[in-house]
């Protein structure tokens, strides 16, 4: 279920709940962020230039799907199936590493 | 640790102010308006000479963000408060759904002020039941000492339930007026009252959770229902509180509704808060003048103790409902919920309701006795004269 490290879709499946008992006491979400695809809203794309990225994970922090992931090589990566493509990531990046690109479909 | 009380000589609002430092809190959002500004000041001066520790104390801009800033403080897992009055309570009522909603323990102390206009900032009722369909629970103090008492047992009703509670005390009634009260020695207090264990907390990073998350009309239904049975939970939860307290602390609160010389009454009046000191102190002097009568005072509106008032309903041949409060183009509202939940009893006494002391208007003694004479005239009547009566009128 850890987005950051991009193990992404494990339990990514719809919850139905069918009897009030199986509800959690407090309405807090169940995972339904996973289980929603954001990424096919998209029209711009962003492109992370390894070579400008510092590792500050601003983009990380600022993300507000599950989209963005921290590699192995400490390097960002985008979950297309998330990223909606909103451009917030490539607007906080101090370092400009990130790029909002139209994408071909 | 044998119990040996502290007595104080404090306002209603610093009986509110020791008892949330004696509940350690940890999130206040203060937010100032006439009369409930002293609770969050004599906090601030808590505070300002180290007599708390690890408290957040946030000044906000307006009520609606102090309600906010507990919410928020609330859903990591911290102990919030914060106290309000009539319009600021108003101006929390989004809020207030808020908090109730993602099942939030937050107490609140209300100071029960008149809404405006006319501009008023005198005792009156109605701010705090105009919330009562937002899912907090609601308890009404009569005196310093129950506002003290009162905040702590919320903090436990509250976090065992996960509801938002009410503690209701009376503009200047109480606020202002210096009581002695006995307070709780902090081991205590610590005994009685355990850290709060949340039902989540947005710093549990290995179990990130989402709140207030859209609820569909799938979904929206089954989480009503869970504040619903919450809320009927509740009255066991208070019970077993109040009975706790009273064996650790000797005031007993087992009751919702505490009944003062109700077992021989013929007819009994009924009210909430500091009104209802002056009514058991009536009831005595009319007990010595051969009125046969008693006062049952509500002590938690939410949730309504129905079983309770059957209970005393089915003894008695009438019920004169005090209310310091009034909703328009209905009735006075403790007598609407009270008449309405034994509509489908047996439970069939003659019932009034008496409006009395809106914006702050005195309600005496002799107030008590006028209103003894016209019940007991209707009830030898065996019916009303009118069923709400604007008892002050100038007419
Ligand atoms: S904000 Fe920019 S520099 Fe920082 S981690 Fe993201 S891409 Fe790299
Ligand atoms: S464009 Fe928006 S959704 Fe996509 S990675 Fe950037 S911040 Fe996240």
């Amino acid at each position: 279920m850890n987005t950051l490290f991009g193990e992404k879709k494990e339990g990514a499946t719809k919850i139905v709940l069918t009897r009030v008992d199986e509800y959690p006491e407090a309405p807090i979400s169940l995972g339904t962020t996973l289980s929603n695809f954001t990424g096919d809203w998209r029209t711009f794309i962003p492109v992370v230039d390894d070579d400008k990225c510092v590792k500050c994970y601003i983009c990380w922090k600022f993300c507000p799907e599950p989209a963005i992931y921290i590699r192995e090589d400490g390097y960002v990566g985008i979950d297309y199936d998330y990223c909606k493509g909103c451009g917030i990531c490539a607007n906080e990046c101090p370092t400009k590493a990130i790029t909002m690109e139209k994408e071909e479909k | 640790m044998e119990y040996k009380p502290i007595r104080k000589v404090v306002s209603g609002n610093y009986a509110a102010a020791y008892a949330v430092k004696h509940a350690r809190v940890e999130v206040v959002a203060a937010y100032p308006i006439t009369p409930q500004t002293s609770i969050i000041e004599k906090i601030a001066e808590f505070l300002a000479n180290g007599e708390i520790e690890g408290l957040e104390y946030v000044p906000v801009e307006s009520e609606h963000s102090a309600m906010a800033a507990c919410i928020g403080a609330s859903a990591t897992g911290a102990r919030a408060f914060t106290a309000t009055s009539a319009q600021g309570l108003a101006l929390m009522h989004e809020m207030l759904h808020w908090a109730a909603g993602a099942r939030l323990p937050i107490v609140m102390v209300d100071v029960n002020r008149a809404m405006a206009p006319p501009w008023s900032v005198w005792d009156d009722q109605t701010d705090s039941l105009a919330q009562r369909d937002t899912g907090w629970l609601q308890f009404y103090a009569e005196n310093n000492q129950e506002v003290y008492d009162g905040v702590l047992m919320a903090f436990k009703i509250a976090e065992t339930v996960n509801l938002p509670a009410m503690v209701v005390e009376s503009a200047f009634i109480l606020s202002h007026t210096y009581d002695v009260v006995e307070m709780i020695p902090q081991e205590l207090v610590d005994e009685f009252l355990p850290p709060r264990k949340p039902l989540y907390t947005l710093t549990d990073f290995d179990n990130p959770v989402a709140v207030g998350a859209l609820g569909g009309p799938n979904d929206y239904y089954e989480f009503r229902y869970k504040i619903a049975k919450a809320m009927e939970d509740a009255k066991k939860v208070i019970h077993e509180v109040g009975k706790e307290f009273g064996e650790r602390f000797g005031r007993d609160y087992s009751q919702m509704i505490e009944l003062y010389r109700t077992d021989d009454a013929d007819f009994v009046f009924m009210g909430m808060g500091s009104l209802m000191g002056t009514v058991k102190q009536a009831v005595d002097v009319l007990r010595d003048e051969g009125y046969k009568v008693g006062a049952a005072k509500v002590r938690w509106f939410r949730p309504f103790p129905k079983e309770e008032l059957y209970e005393l309903a089915k003894s008695v041949e009438g019920i004169a409902v005090l209310d310091r409060n009034f909703s328009f183009g209905q009735e006075g509202i403790l007598f609407n919920e009270a008449k309405g939940a034994l509509y489908n009893t047996n439970a069939k006494p003659l019932m009034k309701n008496y409006i009395v002391g809106l914006g702050g208007r005195d309600f005496t003694v002799s107030d008590v006795r006028k209103i003894a004479e016209n019940m007991k005239a209707i009830i030898e009547k065996g019916e009303l004269d009118v069923e709400v009566d604007w008892y002050h009128l100038k007419r």
